[in-house]
């Protein structure tokens, strides 16, 4: 996985200024929710996606960002005691070794969690529990702030559908809204694969451009495939939407990606659009629908 | 009607199943059940519970929760009868007695009136939903039927029931030590399982999503046609759940009952069945080759003495296969591990079966089962139908009143039914209501400002 994104990253993505490029990837973010807003179906999917997404960069993080992302989102969670630590530590070494991971040391820390917030690491006896909390070790912890992740996102993705229904789309109706609702019936384009020159487009030509059809499964990266410009991409956004979405919670619920991308900390990692291929090879380990939608759409 | 004129039989109210009192043990049919309706059935405790505190005066009780109740009927002719509610005891008292139906199913609270969901379609925004529903599982028994020989298909009996026991055990354990739950119901299906109901308000708040969840913790057996093997324990240890279901539930069950009851190696074929779960083909060829030599141990403990050898074999060190690690564990999880299904437990929206009902099949009645006695539950013995009618009879038609149920059976099980379970549920509903009232009270006096 790690390999492929490099690859991606590097063939479409390369900006020689690092805030350009963290704008590039917020930006097409924030397109994408707009496309993607409109039917329960796209914004499961979309969720999933952006979801696997997150937690893949999330990953990358040293312990301390990771630390500091966990305040952010707000999530209380309970560090155990080193007292508390000590009367479970036995059955929180069975639960390591039965899943094949490192066994907890004197100084590991876990966090003490309601069950409900972990459904997935429950349902894989992935934690030890105990009177309805979880114990959930540092390297888990990646499932809690996804799943907070993916909250957060739904709940902007309704706004962003009701916004669209009750205004946007009607204000829009010469400009915006054609080429947002080709996005969603539009079937396959040109693969999208590494190595490939791209021509610039400009707004204007989006148009004919989204005619030609995108596959649904190049949609959640039209924009770094397409390779709009990025003057364009801000205009796009800005004028229509980041004002109502606002910059606050922009900020908050990117917090993860802007530190990641200023190269604060973990690695840099460049990301392009996946080919056909590595979609439907792709399984990630989470999400009800993955990888390829032909293959896998219900 | 009259008990006698239900059990001598009028001319008008002659039916196959009305000499049933003598053909059928339990004496299932119509009429009957009309009078189980009419003297015996909870009504008042059903609708208690279904209240969860909010039939009561206190001003945090939302007077609409009991009729936002979905219930269905299935009735005599096969008719199925969804999305019924009621606004009060007294309406369900008269819809059941009305309709008299054959099964009583309970589904979820939904957030408006079930009844009146069609008025709310149009908006479009998916005003019709499930709010609140307890964790409910249900097992059957014949989902075991691939490791039961002494019966198969819609029998029970006193040598494969323990299998329910165990599943009772190990599931209450882990809903109450794992996962916090206080209130839990068990109730007997009325022929060859057993239901749960988690009734806290932390359960019945819970998504579809974390039910899935609790459904995969608890989930170990992974049937199949195609798998010889359908218990994998893969990972050097067990979680620790596993390991106390095994040393203080399954280990015993099958050693002390299940290998002797079912007869696990009493025959080739069955052996073989073992041998299968084996991954390694030098071990199973070993054991094989030993067996069918026979020599030694009469026939009494032949099962005890193969389990032994198997027992030995794999954890003598001497294969080191990469599957041998939990193979003994395995075999006995497959055998006695609970299997749950899953659908069940999965979705808000899925009905099952109300306590107290009675069974068409067998005449028994739905009742509860104590998990903490539960090895001493025995299902030829639940009170059926004519059981109980006649004992109504002859109770004499002296006392009328709520609490005919108490001249009967059924009074040990409505007794038990209230101070085991219903009277805890409804004081720590209670309290959760004032608490969390209280609590909005004060928010709402620190938010004024003048």
């Amino acid at each position: 996985m790690e390999k492929l994104v490099a690859e991606l990253w590097k063939a479409n993505m390369r900006h020689p200024q690092a805030s350009e490029l963290m704008s590039k990837d917020i930006i097409s973010h924030f397109v994408l929710r707009l496309v993607y807003c409109r039917t329960e179906d796209l914004r499961k999917w979309f969720l999933s996606m952006e979801t696997a997404l997150f937690r893949y960069r999330f990953r990358l993080q040293s312990a301390e960002a990771q630390r500091a992302v966990l305040a952010e989102f707000q999530l209380p969670y309970k560090a155990v005691t080193a007292a508390e630590f000590e009367a479970i530590k036995d059955k929180l070494t069975l639960v390591a070794r039965s899943i094949n991971q490192t066994l907890p040391a004197a100084d590991s820390i876990f966090y003490e969690v309601p069950f409900q917030e972990v459904p997935e690491l429950v349902a894989g006896r992935r934690v030890f529990l105990s009177d309805g909390y979880a114990y959930v070790a540092m390297n888990q912890v990646v499932s809690l702030v996804a799943t907070r992740f993916r909250s957060l996102l739904s709940k902007a993705l309704t706004l962003t559908n009701r916004k669209w229904m009750s205004t946007i789309r009607e204000q829009e109706k010469d400009r915006l809204t054609p080429i947002v609702e080709a996005l969603s019936t539009s079937y396959v384009g040109p693969d999208y694969s590494v190595g490939r020159e791209f021509g610039e487009v400009s707004l204007k030509d989006i148009d004919n451009v989204a005619k030609n059809s995108f596959s649904l499964c190049m949609r959640h990266l039209f924009d770094k495939g397409v390779g709009l410009k990025l003057d364009d991409a801000v205009a796009f956004w800005k004028a229509e939407f980041s004002q109502k979405v606002g910059a606050e919670r922009f900020d908050k619920e990117y917090a993860y990606s802007i530190r990641h991308n200023y190269g604060k900390e973990g690695k840099r990692v460049d990301y392009t659009p996946y080919s056909c291929q590595k979609i439907i090879s792709l399984t990630p380990s989470v999400g009800d629908h993955h990888g390829c939608p032909y293959r896998h759409f219900r | 009607m009259v008990i006698e004129e239900a059990v001598n039989g009028r001319d008008d109210m002659l039916i196959d199943g009305q000499m049933a009192d003598q053909d059928l043990p339990s004496g299932f049919n119509p009429n009957f059940l009309k009078l189980y309706y009419a003297k015996l059935f909870p009504y008042g405790d059903i609708f208690r519970w279904m209240s969860y505190g909010n039939d009561g005066k206190h001003p945090a009780c939302d007077k609409s929760y009991f009729s936002r109740r979905e219930l269905s009927f299935t009735l005599e002719n096969d008719i199925y009868l969804r999305f019924l509610s009621f606004n009060s005891v007294s309406e369900l008292e008269k819809g059941i007695r009305e309709k008299c139906p054959f099964k009583i199913d309970i589904g979820p609270v939904y957030s408006v009136d079930p009844a009146k969901r069609h008025a709310y379609a149009q908006s479009g925004e998916n005003v019709f939903k499930p709010v609140e529903r307890e964790l409910i599982f249900d097992i059957d028994i014949t989902d075991y039927d691939d490791v039961r020989y002494c019966c198969s298909g819609a029998d029970v009996c006193l040598d494969c029931w323990p299998l329910m026991t165990a599943a009772i055990r190990v599931i209450n354990t882990a809903l109450r030590d794992d996962f916090g739950f206080r209130h839990i119901l068990w109730v007997y299906s009325g022929r060859r399982g057993v239901h749960c109901w988690v009734c806290d308000g932390k359960a019945r708040r819970l998504t579809n999503e974390q039910r899935a969840a609790i459904a995969d913790y608890f989930r170990v057996y992974k049937g199949s046609e195609n798998s010889k093997k359908k218990v994998s324990l893969t990972g050097h240890a067990l979680h620790p759940f596993l390991v106390r279901s095994y040393t203080e539930v399954l280990k015993d069950l099958f050693e002390q009952t299940l290998l002797s009851s079912q007869q696990i190696f009493s025959t080739e074929d069955k052996c073989e069945k073992v041998l299968e779960m084996i991954p390694d083909e030098s071990v199973s060829a070993e054991l094989r080759g030993r067996w069918q030599k026979r020599s030694s141990g009469s026939k009494d403990n032949i099962n005890a003495v193969r389990w032994e050898h198997l027992k030995h074999t794999l954890q003598s060190g001497r294969h080191k296969g990469q599957g041998l690690r939990r193979c003994v564990e395995e075999i006995v999880f497959s055998f006695s591990y609970p299997r749950l299904d899953m659908e069940v437990s999965k979705h808000m929206n899925h009905l099952l079966k109300a306590p107290f009902c009675v069974h068409p099949k067998t005449g028994r009645v739905c009742v509860p089962i104590d998990p903490a006695h539960c090895h001493e539950f025995d299902p030829t013995t639940v009170p059926t139908l004519s059981q109980l009618l006649q004992e109504l009879n002859s109770g004499g038609m002296g006392q009328e009143g709520d609490n005919d149920w108490d001249r009967t059976s059924l009074g040990e099980s409505v007794r038990f039914f209230r101070s085991s379970f219903l009277e805890p549920l409804l004081k720590s509903c209670k309290e959760e209501m004032e608490s969390a009232y209280n609590s909005k009270l004060q928010q709402s006096k620190n938010s004024m400002t003048w």
